[in-house]
């Protein structure tokens, strides 16, 4: 069985992205960058189908500029056997991303699909969906479980309320949860071995897709900021403050 | 111009978060129609049709839909979409599931959760955790928006009824089959749209330890959430988790209790009116930002904040 997974290389988590002060864009030329976590989730999983001998290939697809070829470095040392990067220096709509992943998934002819529910940047969630219904294939979102069957994949979504258990037939889409695994820690020999392992990369001009939409940002603003707070001394001076200051009690 | 609706529902009751998407519909300036897809849907289509601003209801009632799978949903919303401009849906599991099917075959952007309409091609959506919000224009040819529902107050009911017309169910290959389910029906106020919200996280410490939530909850008739770490530790449900990744809150009060303020947990409440902190940090971003900030253990202030709610409602 064959696996693709997608990664995309977003801001890390850790960074608390702020507007230019001109709302022209967002201040992240010199932020540090990372793999997409849920798409990390995504590649453990891979793995482990692999490791369990239920998969023979996993191939890690990127779509972004030349750093993206560090989160297929990435890709590759969680063990990835090969990785393709399809270049571009534009910022893509998910819908855009989901015509180059069909354009990818029908020359690969993978049996499963592992992507992240979400990208942290721009907190779509989206592509998975989206590739899905391109390629006319089942979805399962949110997984929080997933194991093989006989043609089909077994899916535990994180649904509103509690889970709900989906029977995919293969080939299918899913998106993963934070709670379907805890990726490892990448050693070094791995990342050593990773260096030598297969990363294409291709233009979007040289594939052939046209990623153009109608829909666009024009201006990025910062949230409205909390006024500074107080600190309480009790917990009748709290309740005091929240029926007699706030008003909310 | 006129705007298909996709409703939410579960256990007969159509979701609060329907009516929230449909006052966002509204300010469209549109005709808003709501498709209610399920087995036995009659109810809910009579409840969809009682709230205000409604023009139509159309009700596919067929077992294809019991489960609301997206394949199925996808495909019954695009056999209505030659006669709609826009379609939208609350930003639910169900909504965020089934949408971006439907704009991908219309090959158009969704829009995500928006969280204002400016006008009828203009909106705003948090990104980046919510740390920055973007406008965005939308000159596609059809429209595919989820809705952030804290961010909107759900329709009131009409005085009259819209008229509830049957559609027939479409065509769907069979990929997926629903299994089982495991959900959990609360009588607490639903989080999206709750009053009051008590949060507890990693430093709740046990499932044990969110009984003392609960009693405070019970005294102000709160929903309860969770950071992730609580979550993840199995000390509640995955659906209470607050945040990026997470549910959105909005409430008038939040009480946030042993949970230190990740960037991830701030995006689901910022919108808070009030935000209360306890924890014993005082450094910890929760404490910093927080409207009231109680530096101290839970498990010592919690009783007695208890208590004294119980003895503001005696009075
Ligand atoms: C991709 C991604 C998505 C994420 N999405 C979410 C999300 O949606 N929601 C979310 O919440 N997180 C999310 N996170 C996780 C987030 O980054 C934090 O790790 C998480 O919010 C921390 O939870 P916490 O505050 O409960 O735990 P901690 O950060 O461990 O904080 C525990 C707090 O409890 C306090 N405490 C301990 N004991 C006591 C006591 N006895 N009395 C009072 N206070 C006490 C401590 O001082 C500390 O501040 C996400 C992370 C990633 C990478
Ligand atoms: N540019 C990209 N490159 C690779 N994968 C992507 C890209 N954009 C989105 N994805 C995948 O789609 C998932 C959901 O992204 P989104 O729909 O943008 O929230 C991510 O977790 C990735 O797995």
């Amino acid at each position: 069985m064959k696996i693709l997974v997608t990664v995309k290389r977003a801001v890390d988590y850790t960074v608390r992205v702020r507007p230019l002060t001109d709302g022209s864009g967002v201040d992240i030329a010199n932020a540090k960058m990372s793999m997409n976590p849920f798409d990390e989730i995504a590649l453990e999983q891979a793995v482990q189908f692999k490791e369990a001998g239920l998969a023979d290939e996993i191939v890690a697809v990127s779509i972004g500029d030349s750093g993206s070829q560090d989160v297929l470095r990435s890709a590759l040392a969680f063990g990835a056997d090969r990785a393709l990067l399809i270049q571009t220096d534009s910022v893509l709509e998910p819908v855009a991303v989901s015509r180059i992943l069909a354009k990818i998934a029908t020359d690969e002819a993978p049996h499963l699909v592992l992507m992240g529910k979400q990208a942290i940047d721009d907190d779509a969630s989206q592509t998975p969906q989206m590739l899905a219904a391109r390629m006319g294939w089942a979805q399962g979102t949110f997984a929080c479980g997933l194991s093989m069957g006989e043609g089909e994949v077994s899916v535990i979504r994180e649904v509103d309320g509690g889970t709900q258990t989906l029977a995919l037939t293969l080939p299918a889409v899913v998106s993963v949860d934070l709670r379907l695994n805890e990726p490892r820690y990448l050693k070094l020999p791995d990342i050593m071995k990773a260096k030598r392992k297969p990363l294409e990369v291709q233009t979007v001009e040289e594939l052939g897709v046209d990623v153009s939409t109608k829909t666009r940002i024009t201006h990025f603003a910062e949230p409205p900021e909390r006024e500074p707070g107080v600190r309480v001394q009790s917990v009748s001076e709290l309740i005091d403050r929240l029926v007699n200051e706030a008003k909310v009690l | 111009m006129a705007v298909l609706v996709v409703a939410d529902h579960s256990d007969g009751i159509l979701s609060d978060g329907t009516a929230r998407t449909i006052t966002a519909a509204l300010e469209l300036d549109a005709t808003v129609d709501v498709l209610v897809a399920g087995e036995q849907a009659q109810a809910v289509a009579e409840q969809a049709a009682a709230l205000s601003g409604v023009t139509r209801v159309r009700c596919c009632d067929d077992a294809a839909y019991a489960h609301r799978l997206a394949e199925p949903m996808a495909a019954l919303i695009l056999s209505l979409m030659n006669e709609y401009a826009v379609v939208m849906a609350p930003g639910s599991a169900q909504g965020r599931d089934v949408l971006p099917r439907v704009a991908a075959v219309l090959d158009v952007a969704q829009l995500s959760e928006i969280t204002r309409v400016i006008d009828s091609s203009t909106f705003e959506r948090p990104i980046y955790a919510g740390n920055v919000l973007a406008t965005v224009v939308s000159e596609e040819a059809i429209k595919v928006i989820t809705v952030r529902i804290t961010a909107f107050e759900p329709t009131a009911a009409a005085g009259s009824s819209a008229p509830i017309e049957a559609v027939a169910a479409a065509e769907a290959p069979d990929l997926a089959r629903f299994v089982e389910e495991s959900v959990v029906r609360s009588d607490r106020p639903e989080l999206g749209s709750a009053k009051v919200v008590i949060s507890g996280g990693r430093g709740v410490g046990s499932a044990e330890g969110f009984k003392l939530l609960e009693k405070i909850a019970d005294e102000l008739n709160a929903a309860i959430g969770a950071s992730r770490a609580a979550v993840d530790a199995g000390y509640v449900p995955n659906d209470y988790q607050v945040g990026q990744s997470g549910k959105a809150v909005a409430p008038d009060l939040y009480i946030a209790v042993g949970i230190s303020g990740a960037i991830q947990h701030w995006a689901g409440m910022k919108d808070s009116k009030v935000v209360v902190a306890i924890n014993v940090d005082e450094e910890c971003p929760m404490v910093q930002t927080a409207d009231y900030a109680l530096v101290a253990d839970l498990f010592d202030v919690l009783p007695e904040l208890e208590e004294g709610l119980a003895q503001l409602k005696a009075h």
